[in-house]
């Protein structure tokens, strides 16, 4: 009811591009902000801090990353848990080989690593679309799993293979217990997130979102399909290449090549479907959705089958929680391909309009 | 149809010379020659599977004659890539429409104005000092055009989801955003009722008034053409069978013959 936009004119064309014109909005998003740097911290367990926000955040900045490929430009890929390795073992080789960096520029190269490769990888996109582009990219991720784990150099020639992030010192702050770990990865993905929203809605944005709806007619009205492509593949890849030098260094802490194989690549995939394509508030969605609901039914499945008189093992769980997901994702690519961030649009929509629908 | 219009037409603008073009065996022009001058309304009219399109797509560096020359600003040129055709001034729209589907009319018009945006990546991601700047700078000049094609309330709709008439309009409203010398318009009336229609001519010879800008167009109405062409030419089978004002066309027995009798 008191979600409407009456009374609010735009005086200047700056504040009808603002991100969130709708001042309900503003107040809404900056309060999520507040409760999440203020609150949060104060009111959650440890164990929800470091195994549900941490890791959903950086997933989060990951399928961000992803969305600007897929969603905005249109160009599939596969391989986004390579690029999220290939973050994470730059950011790792710099760490050990240039220890005086500063951790937040190690983690800030890793991504300028992963946009390189990113760009070398996009050049096939010139050529190929669709499918083909898809199995270019899986190769990617395979060519990446192999490499980490076969090239000693790149894992410090440590003989498991298992490499151990660095002390996390930002700037003199040693980021350590969960909270510090969440208050940080928090700060990053802030800022990122809002980086992201200010390119995909702007110029470039707008050059991508051409490419992917109409490649032809981009290139008619005088947008290089080859800028275009291959920047949305060093942005993207920057993002998800931050995102998994995050993972490795504040999330796991340490970690082996399995932990980036193309399970994660799915995961992201899922993740930016579910979430929306093309939305990057759906990023956080999708994320949070990928990442909790198999937790809250390995938590929440047993006890109903206690309802109907059935001792589920831990199999069985998890059996039929990759069924009950797997559906799920089935069910939002037929009904809502666009994902979470549609719905939610739909219900502002309503809201907008509500009590008199007409 | 309105009050004799003042316009100064110059001197020519773009040069056809004797351009061929095929599809494997299927022949899409055959030698055809003619020009454009500075400022004029050309219309390019045929029967179906003349050439028209294919003529247009030769100058916009959309398709690549085998043989021939295009000369546009003196500059003579065989071989153009279309965003280079873009960046020396000519924007065009299609006969099936080329919109950017997912995009809203806004979004859409904006890019018409890409190639005039330089602030780089780093500066729109921080959307701070000369990239906010920039982007309302060309926000200011697409929100006239917006107003110019009265196209207000469907600024932040998705193109997607509006009418074809609609869509038409939006599509040129994305050429003009670039502020095009040359506006190559292909069959920018078609599926069109006769109020829109009405509305389109009064946009084109506007366009044509106010900016100077030059237009070449197809056409299949030829109470349309007539009424605002100051040059036609007729193209069939890939031919040039007639060229000249409205009225010579009209009475040009060739023409006549092969498409004017004929009721479209
Ligand atoms: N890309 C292409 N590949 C193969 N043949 C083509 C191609 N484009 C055009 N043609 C052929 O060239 C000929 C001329 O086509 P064009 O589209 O230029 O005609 P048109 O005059 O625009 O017709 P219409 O009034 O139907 O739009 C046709 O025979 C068409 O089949
Ligand atoms: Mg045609």
């Amino acid at each position: 009811m008191f979600y409407r936009e009456a009374g609010q004119f735009k005086t200047s064309y700056g504040r009808d591009m603002a991100v969130f014109p709708i001042a309900q909005d503003r107040i809404a998003i900056g309060l999520i902000v507040a409760i999440a740097f203020l609150a949060v911290p104060f009111m959650a367990t440890e164990y929800f801090l470091s195994s549900i926000m941490v890791p959903t955040l950086i997933l989060a900045l990951a399928a961000i990353g992803l969305n600007i490929l897929v969603g905005y430009c249109g160009q599939v890929s596969l391989g986004s848990g390579a690029f999220m390795a290939i973050g994470a073992y730059a950011a790792y080789n710099f760490a050990i080989r240039v220890p005086e960096l500063p951790l937040l520029v190690t983690i800030l190269l890793g991504g300028v690593v992963s946009a390189m490769v990113g760009i070398a990888f996009g050049i096939p996109s010139l050529r190929i679309k669709g499918f083909y582009l898809a199995v270019a990219t899986l190769a990617a991720q395979f060519f990446f799993d192999w490499l980490f784990l076969r090239v000693g150099w790149f894992t410090n020639y440590t003989p498991s293979g298992s490499v151990n992030a660095p002390q996390l010192n930002v700037f003199g702050w040693i980021v350590n217990t969960p909270t510090e770990k969440y208050l940080f990865v928090l700060g990053v993905v802030c800022v990122l997130a809002v980086l992201a929203k200010n390119l995909v809605r702007g110029h470039v944005g707008r050059q991508w979102m051409a490419i992917r709806d109409m490649d032809i007619a981009a290139e008619i009205i005088g947008i290089r399909p080859m800028y275009a492509k291959l920047t949305a593949f060093a942005v993207s890849s920057f993002f998800v290449g931050v995102a998994g030098s995050l993972w490795a260094f504040v999330h796991l802490g340490s970690w082996e090549p399995l932990a980036f194989n193309i399970d994660r690549s799915f995961q992201l995939l899922f993740a930016v479907i579910i979430g929306g394509l093309g939305s990057i508030a759906g990023c956080f969605m999708g994320a949070a959705f990928m990442w909790i609901l198999p937790i809250f039914l390995d938590i929440a499945l047993p006890p109903l089958g206690e309802l109907v008189g059935w001792k589920m093992d831990k199999a069985t769980v998890s059996h039929f929680g990759f069924m009950i997901f797997g559906a799920l994702i089935v069910f939002f690519l037929i009904v809502e391909p666009h994902g979470l961030a549609r719905l939610w649009s739909i219900m502002k929509e309503k809201l907008r309009l509500w009590p008199f629908p007409y | 149809m309105s009050a004799p219009r003042t316009r100064t037409i110059g001197d020519t603008l773009l040069t056809v010379d004797r351009i061929s073009l095929s599809f494997g065996g299927v022949k899409a022009l055959t030698d055809v020659s003619f020009d454009i001058a500075k400022g004029e309304v050309r219309a390019i009219i045929g029967p179906n599977g003349a050439g028209k399109s294919s003529m247009l797509n030769c100058i916009n560096g959309f398709y690549h004659p085998q043989q021939g020359s295009i000369t546009y600003k003196s500059v003579k040129r065989s071989q153009m890539r279309p965003h280079e055709a873009a960046a020396q001034g000519i924007a065009r729209t299609f006969q099936n429409i080329a919109l950017f589907k997912g995009m809203s009319t806004l979004d859409n018009i904006m890019t018409g104005r890409n190639l005039r945006m330089k602030t780089g990546i780093l500066a729109q991601a921080l959307h701070f000092g000369p990239a906010r700047a920039e982007e309302i700078e060309h926000r200011l000049a697409v929100e006239r055009i917006i107003e110019f094609l009265e196209i207000e309330h469907i600024r932040k709709t998705p193109v997607g989801r509006l009418p074809y008439g609609l869509q038409k309009r939006v599509e040129l409203g994305r050429a003009l955003a670039a502020e095009p010398e040359l506006l190559l318009l292909d069959e920018p009336m078609a599926g069109m009722n006769i109020e829109e229609k009405q509305d389109m001519c009064r946009f084109i010879l506007d366009v044509n008034d106010e900016f100077g800008t030059t237009i070449c167009l197809i056409e299949h109405d030829m109470g349309v053409v007539m009424d605002i062409s100051d040059r036609v030419v007729v193209l069939d089978y890939g031919k040039k069978i007639g060229d000249g004002v409205p009225d010579e066309i009209k009475r040009n027995q060739t023409v006549i013959d092969a498409y004017l009798g004929v009721s479209h």
